[in-house]
């Protein structure tokens, strides 16, 4: 099953466009995704404009291959998981969201290894058509870094 | 504080990407007496049985009002339960904790969103500023008086 989401934010059109093409083109019936509140619905893969916490966290779970957008919910969670995941940015420039953050997220975590990214709806078109080679990237412990909750928790204790 | 108390500490955020690096933070927590405060009742499930867990209304730029009830909601939860320590990973609810945090005399922590990655949000500048402890997860976007880096949640 392939899991694609969007976030709870706003919806990601482009994103749910091609992929939605791509599986009509192909005839792929294991998609699912969440595409927040739109005006215009994908046409071949099953969809659901929200998904409550827990029905997420069985959606993602029990995925073979996540599709998103450059959340960061949704990567520590593939990283967490193990779980191979296709990143496509939302662009700032088209309406997508308010300020690039997620190009310069996406940019700065492919060049530390840890997502695969699509930059563009050509390279996304492209990635799609070799999905089976997308491997996990190195899954990240429970927790964040200890440097980081050592260093908070020496604050705390300070009072 | 009695020496043998547990800082009180809330561990605030709103949803999605917020409330997951919130979590990752978790054995920061383990000597303190941590409430965990977001933005959605399903979240309940993240922190298990047990565990102290509220739930405050969540807010954008988008709508001013909204604005406001989250600010007067973060408002009374720092009033009435009066904790040693707010931390927060952002956003909207956070900037509003760190703002009246040090308003009420309550030590604060801004974990800027590791989504920050080229430059710090408006609101996480902002936020950051008011806080006791003011980190960014990017060691290039740290500063010499904060942010600073000091790792992240990887």
């Amino acid at each position: 099953m392939i899991f694609v989401t969007v976030g709870t934010d706003q919806p990601f059109d482009r994103l749910i466009r091609i992929v939605d093409e791509w599986s009509k083109q192909n005839q792929r019936t294991d998609v699912f995704a969440q595409i927040g509140k739109t005006a215009t619905p994908p046409t071949h893969i099953a969809y659901s404009e929200f998904l409550e916490p827990r029905e997420f966290t069985e959606r993602f779970s029990s995925a073979d291959l996540i599709i998103a957008h450059a959340g960061m919910g949704t990567i520590l969670s593939a990283l967490r998981f193990g779980k191979p995941i296709l990143i496509f940015p939302r662009i700032a420039a088209l309406g997508e969201q308010r300020n690039e953050h997620q190009m310069a997220t996406a940019r700065r975590l492919s060049s530390m290894g840890k997502v695969n990214v699509a930059f563009d709806d050509a390279t996304l078109r492209e990635m799609l058509q070799q999905l089976d080679t997308l491997k996990p990237k190195e899954a990240i412990g429970a927790s964040a870094s200890e440097e980081l909750t050592n260093s908070i928790k020496k604050f705390i204790a300070q009072c | 504080m009695t020496a043998k108390r547990k800082p009180k500490v809330i561990a605030l955020s709103s949803g999605g990407g917020h409330w997951v690096q919130l979590l990752r933070l978790r054995p920061a927590f383990v000597d303190s007496d941590v409430t965990f405060v977001t933005v959605r009742p399903g979240y309940k499930a993240d922190v298990g049985e047990g565990a102290r867990f509220r739930v405050i209304p969540d807010a954008n730029r988008s709508s001013k009002v909204r604005l406001a009830i989250t600010a007067f909601r973060v408002f009374w939860l720092l009033l009435t339960e009066r904790p040693d320590v707010v931390i927060s990973t952002g956003a909207a609810p956070g900037y509003f904790a760190m703002r009246f945090g040090r308003m009420l005399g309550i030590r604060t922590i801004w974990v800027d969103s590791i989504a920050n990655a080229e430059e710090l949000s408006l609101s996480g500048q902002r936020a950051g500023k008011h806080a006791s402890l003011w980190l960014t997860q990017w060691p290039h976007l740290a500063g010499e008086s904060g942010p600073y880096y000091k790792g992240n949640v990887l």
